[in-house]
């Protein structure tokens, strides 16, 4: 509140001239931020919330006497809160239009009190008191806030607010401040992420200046600067050196430069430019002008270095090409494909010189660069406005965002000098020159030279293109010989392996050149020519490409012929050959969604499925490949299935190639989410395999893919028994341990499946996997933690195994990772609870004993996800059958939150939101308190679902809620009767009894009512 | 005029047929509408009975440029010659017939043997680095003056002529070419261009057995 606050107040109120927040979206999120912390204070901190303030906080509120509740006292001049503190004022206190309030507790109830217009509270609130926590905490302690260290001390603090003040408050207090500097961190974290974004800070060009200055600091006559150093070491993830908050305000880093002729000058980089500061520690103090760069600001304090610098102008001037090549790493891939063109193209032209002249010098190439002065070269001229490498937007493709195998661009390694450059080099320089100039007889022997160089050693691959081959090579497909182009080809299709030829290909729109052969009716061309693509299509914009100019219809044409003839002719050959590298191509193509589409769209499926029939591994592998690629899309799943090749994909599960087995298990495991498919899979005896594929345990790639296989089979229980034959659960148990995190979600998925079954239980009790799957409950991965959970849940069904995970502590730990920020984690956990908590011996007990623990799930009926509210409607209805701790649940106003969730349409949160209703009911007044909060106008409505479980639960909460005469009433008026006459018909014991029951009740009170008018 | 066609029409066949017992590669109907475009080619009608001169260097290197893209000098000096087996100044129409099966049908094997023996420029079963040096003199025009085009020219042979020597004993013999072929293809026509193109053949086929096609 304290720093962050005032100081990102005041930045936007100096730009709207007036004391008062400006609307703009940074404030906007400040104070929903501080809003949600107030809101949740008292129900998270009661203690800290009961502490009375220093001095109350006083603002003009819009809110009238009239929207405050009984629980004031309302007068005719004032409101007041029945609270007092030790000297009898009350701890909220409303004059209109003023108000008054001394506790958390008070400004908690307040915002909730102004409804809609809290906002517009708080808002006024921190307009009116600028300086909340001197206010709450009084002055010395927020002086201690005050101090820039004060949040790397946090424990002597502690010890000072102790002496300072005696007694359990200063405790409190102490506490409350620590809270209160939290909120200060986050909002300023939150102010940073937001700046980040908006604000032009450039840390890297400052970084880059300074690398250079330090270039300066060389001993000797020559040098022109003492030294140069930066204040700090810490590098802060967006590039800056300045603490957060002071990168608030806009500020990069602090320098101490000693200059040769002057005295030591303390510098402040800002994103507005660099000035002068007041020394270490008063870097905000601006002592000098702003110049746009180092370079000016000692320009004009040091004569010295003015003069000399301009003399060593070209010797910074070489700065090594690296450095750029550094900048960009983390810029997204578009981006990066377009400032390395522009690097290659500075390069090029080096070449294009280095030509000429045959002979190239360093004096000739610095020449070229002399128009520009320095400083500008680098960038930093513009002042501002120049987004920080880190924060380019996300990029704008439509492809999906969870690409495989996507690569990573690589710095490059290039050699320092020419001495450095191997022979290679120049014997490929030669090459490419004869490629430009000779005829076409000139030109086949040429790439035939060419390709006798290793052309998978990354040192020719550069060469290549660092000669200009690429365009020659590229520009060869464009022609009508059929030997150039192939030939061309087999050197493309090898030197496309490496990351940087594949970019600089299509960069030079090569891809599009490419593709045109692939309607040649040269078999050997088209083959080789879809081979280049599978390579060159190894990253997202070349992809994109690919579709874009109606590569994938090209490459599914390719796929035409058939593979599985006893006797192929030479020519059927050549096309099985065709097929097999147009696979390839679109192999690669396929890790794009849009792709996928494209490929489905063009028929590939059912090309892809007769080719399925291969005998050949090489052809096998791509096809399968693709298909298990393009999986993750149902429409592919469902064409897998009805296409029929689930036979052949479970074949070729046996086939010995660990690649071929890979893919295919990995085909089932995406389409086994399909019922008939695991139908299917069994069917043609696919298990077997996949639990023989269990023992290649060295292979993780291929673990992970048949133990995806098995969990995803195993959905279906007659698989289950299946796979008992083969003893699969015991194998699977043994890869519990010493697993990588992919292997162990699939194989804990499995034996959560597996424990449905009650004998599998006592099997992973007895196999020790009890003990696993807890310690597994530990850990941070979360698709592992919601199977974990989930298996857990399963396991636990099983009293001795309750028993087990008891006494390991599990429940605390599955009850913690309510607690996880993800939503299917927190669900699954809350499953699992139910589970816990139904079969555990002293269940009510065992709950007690988690402290905090009713707290954090009644809190959770606040999230905005179903599943997670159903699931937690679920557990509480298990947790409330005890009665103690369903009193502790009505204290942290259960009531409440279960009614605000009654409006809801899921069937599943309905169904296990009545669950809780009902169970809730058993204590205290809470019957009619849900009557009061309404909810059961609501659970009426329930009735009329389509969904039968619905009505059972609906019926027995409606039963119990019927024992509170006005209930009945809202009942009745709401039509409860017929529903449930009808109901009362029902097969299910319990909802026929509860319907009846319920009606009983309502026949009771009406009787009842008709008794006492009789003898009225 | 009719007898004379009949006799004619008669004529080819039975040429045809003896042709095409010894060219495996086309069928008779196939030799037959060969003939028929050799005579076309040709140009004056030939009389029955009397020799045929056949194709002449002239008219043989017209069709070569025109119909097969053939169109180096030195290349469609050697392909006449290796057409014109008798050696006797003109293509007969079984020497047209039988060079034609290996420009249109011929095998790998067929056409390795046919270019060496192209390339074989003084017919002693080698080709030496100078005939080399012969056949692609020219193969580098893009170079600005003569002694940088002679050094390029040197050059490549020299590399190709290394990379084909499989035996390293300073010469390229028939087997060296041949292994050099198999290992890559793209060396079949490594010192010029003698044999017709994809589409050259296609286009060609298309031509003259138009009417089988049918």
């Amino acid at each position: 509140m304290g720093l962050s606050l005032t100081r990102a107040a005041q930045w936007t109120t100096a730009a709207s001239g007036v004391d008062k927040l400006a609307p703009t979206p940074m404030n906007e999120s400040l104070l929903k931020e501080v809003l949600c912390f107030v809101e949740q204070f008292s129900s998270q901190h009661p203690q800290e919330a009961e502490l009375v303030f220093e001095e109350p906080l006083q603002w003009s509120t819009t809110l009238v006497a009239s929207d405050f509740k009984t629980d004031y006292d309302i007068s005719d001049l004032d409101v007041q809160s029945p609270e007092k503190d030790n000297e009898g004022r009350p701890l909220l206190q409303l004059f209109p239009p003023t108000v008054c309030v001394r506790s958390f507790s008070q400004l908690s109830k307040l915002v909730k009190l102004a409804d809609n217009k809290k906002m517009e509270e708080v808002q006024a609130c921190l307009e009116e008191n600028r300086d909340p926590v001197v206010k709450i905490l009084g002055p010395s302690l927020d002086s201690i806030l005050e101090k820039e260290d004060a949040h790397t001390d946090g424990l002597s603090l502690v010890d000072e607010g102790k002496e300072e003040d005696q007694g359990k408050e200063s405790d409190v207090k102490v506490k409350l401040f620590l809270l209160l500097q939290d909120l200060d961190k986050q909002l300023l974290s939150k102010c940073l992420k937001a700046m980040d974004g908006r604000v032009g800070l450039d840390p890297d060009a400052v970084r880059n200046e300074v690398e250079m200055l330090k270039r300066y600091c060389s001993e000797g006559e020559k040098r022109v600067l003492k030294s140069v150093r930066y204040t700090s070491d810490y590098v802060f993830s967006n590039g800056c050196r300045a603490p957060p908050w002071r990168q608030v305000l806009n500020e990069i880093c602090y320098l101490v430069i000693e200059p040769c002729d002057t005295e030591t000058l303390y510098i402040t980089c800002s994103t507005a430019g660099v000035f002068l500061n007041g020394g270490i520690n008063r870097e905000g103090e601006q002592t000098s002008d702003v110049f746009e760069d180092i370079g000016a600001l000692l320009k004009s304090t040091s004569p010295h270095f003015a003069q000399n610098a301009n003399e060593q102008d070209f010797e910074a001037q070489e700065l090594p090409p690296t450095q750029k090549t550094q900048h960009v790493e983390s810029v997204d891939a578009e981006e990066q494909g377009q400032l390395q063109r522009s690097d290659e193209q500075q390069e090029k032209n080096v070449h294009e010189k280095a030509k000429q002249q045959h002979a190239p010098n360093k004096a000739h190439d610095r020449k070229k660069y002399e128009p520009c002065p320095r400083w500008k070269n680098l960038g930093l001229v513009s002042p501002c406005g120049k987004t920080p490498a880190g924060s380019v937007p996300v990029d704008t493709f439509s492809e999906s965002s969870s690409e495989s195998e996507e690569e990573e661009e690589q710095s490059e390694r290039r050699p320092e000098s020419d001495t450095d450059l191997p022979s290679e080099y120049w014997q490929i320089q030669k090459l490419v020159k004869y490629l430009k100039v000779g005829d076409q007889t000139a030109t086949v022997l040429t790439l035939c030279a060419i390709m006798d160089f290793n052309l998978m050693q990354e040192t020719c691959q550069l060469a290549i293109r660092d000669v200009g081959g690429l365009e020659v090579l590229i520009n060869l497909l464009d022609t009508d010989e059929v030997q150039c182009k192939i030939g061309s080809l087999k050197i493309l299709r090898k030197i496309s392996h490496n990351v940087h030829i594949r970019r600089a290909i299509v960069d030079m729109g090569g891809l599009q050149s490419i593709m045109k052969n692939l309607d040649s009716p040269v078999k050997d061309l088209k083959a080789l020519d879809a081979e280049t693509i599978a390579n060159v299509a190894r990253f997202r914009r070349a992809r994109r490409t690919v579709r874009q100019y109606g590569g994938i219809k090209k490459l599914v044409k390719l796929l035409d012929c058939v593979p599985n003839l006893a006797n192929l002719t030479a020519e059927q050959e050549k096309d099985v050959e065709v097929a097999r590298c147009g696979t390839l191509a679109l192999w690669s193509c396929s890790k794009s969604t849009n792709n996928k589409e494209a490929i489905r769209k063009a028929g590939g499926v059912f090309m892809l499925g007769r080719l399925l029939k291969s005998p050949h591994e090489n052809m096998l592998i791509p096809v399968v490949g693709t298909l298990q690629e393009c999986a993750s899309e149902e429409k592919y799943r469902i064409a897998i299935q009805t296409e029929g090749m689930i036979k052949d994909l479970v074949k070729n599960l046996s086939r010995d190639n660990d690649e071929l087995q890979m893919h295919c298990a990995n085909a089932i495991f995406k389409c086994a989410q399909d019922k008939q498919t695991r139908y299917l899979v069994r069917q043609y005896k696919g298990l077997q395999p996949l639990v023989s594929l269990l023992s290649k345990a060295h292979n993780k790639q291929l673990l992970a893919a048949a133990t995806g296989a098995i969990w995803k089979c195993s959905i279906s229980v007659e698989n289950v028994t299946k796979f008992q034959e083969y003893k699969a659960l015991e194998t699977l148990l043994r890869l519990l341990t010493d697993q990588p995190e992919e292997v162990l979600v699939n194989v804990v998925g499995a034996v959560g499946e597996f424990a449905q079954i009650p004998d599998n239980k006592a099997t992973i009790r007895n196999c020790g996997g009890i003990r696993s799957l807890v310690n597994l409950l530990t850990g941070t991965n979360q698709a592992l933690l919601v199977n974990v959970t989930k298996a857990v849940g399963a396991c636990a069904t099983d009293m001795d195994n309750m028993i087990i995970i008891d006494k390991l502590d599990g429940v605390r730990l599955v009850w913690s990772l309510l607690k996880n920020p993800c939503a299917d984690v927190q669900s699954s956990a809350a499953w699992a609870l139910c589970q816990c908590i139904e079969n555990a011996k002293d269940a009510g007990e065992m709950v007690r004993s988690l402290v905090g623990g009713l707290e954090l799930i009644v809190n959770l009926l606040k999230s905005t996800n179903n599943e997670v509210l159903a699931s937690i409607c679920a557990a509480i209805a298990k947790i409330a059958r005890n009665e103690e701790n369903l009193a502790v649940l009505t204290d942290h106003g259960v009531v409440q939150l279960l009614t605000k969730l009654t409006n809801t349409t899921d069937d599943r949160l309905r169904r296990h939101l009545a669950e809780a209703v009902g169970h809730c009911c058993m204590w205290g007044s809470n019957r009619a308190s849900f009557g009061d909060a309404g909810a059961v106008a609501p659970l009426v409505h329930y009735l009329k679902s389509k969904d039968k479980a619905v009505h059972k639960t609906t019926a027995m909460a409606l039963y119990q809620l019927s024992r509170d005469p006005n209930n009945c009433i809202t009942m009745h008026d709401r039509g409860v009767v017929k529903p449930l006459i009808y109901h009362m018909g029902s097969d299910d014991e319990m909802l026929l009894e509860a319907a009846a029951g319920c009606v009983r009740n309502i026949r009771l009170l009406a009787q009842e009512n008709r008794k006492a008018k009789l003898f009225h | 005029m009719s007898n004379m066609s009949a006799m004619k029409k008669r004529l080819i066949k039975t040429l045809a047929e003896s042709i095409s017992g010894q060219v495996e590669l086309f069928n008779t109907a196939e030799v037959e509408c060969l003939i028929r475009d050799y005579n076309e080619r040709l140009g004056e009608p030939t009389s029955p009975g009397k020799g045929a001169p056949g194709l002449d260097r002239v008219k043989f290197r017209s069709i070569l440029q025109n119909t097969f893209g053939i169109s180096d000098d030195i290349m469609m000096d050697r392909v006449f010659r290796k057409f014109d087996k008798d050696n006797d100044s003109s293509v007969s129409t079984k020497e047209w017939i039988e060079g034609l099966s290996i420009f249109l049908r011929g095998s790998l094997d067929d056409k390795i043997k046919f270019c060496f023996r192209v390339y074989d420029l003084n017919d002693d079963t080698l080709v030496s680095m100078e005939e080399m040096y012969h056949m692609l003199k020219n193969c580098l025009p893009g170079l600005p003056t003569k002694e940088e085009r002679d050094e390029g020219v040197k050059d490549l042979v020299e590399i190709t002529f290394k990379k084909m020597d499989r035996d390293h004993d300073g010469r390229l013999s028939f087997s060296d070419f041949e292994q050099s072929v198999k290992e890559e293809n793209l060396l079949l026509e490594a010192f010029g261009t003698c044999l017709p193109n994809f589409k050259r053949v296609e286009a060609f086929e298309q031509r003259v057995f138009r009417e089988l096609q049918k």
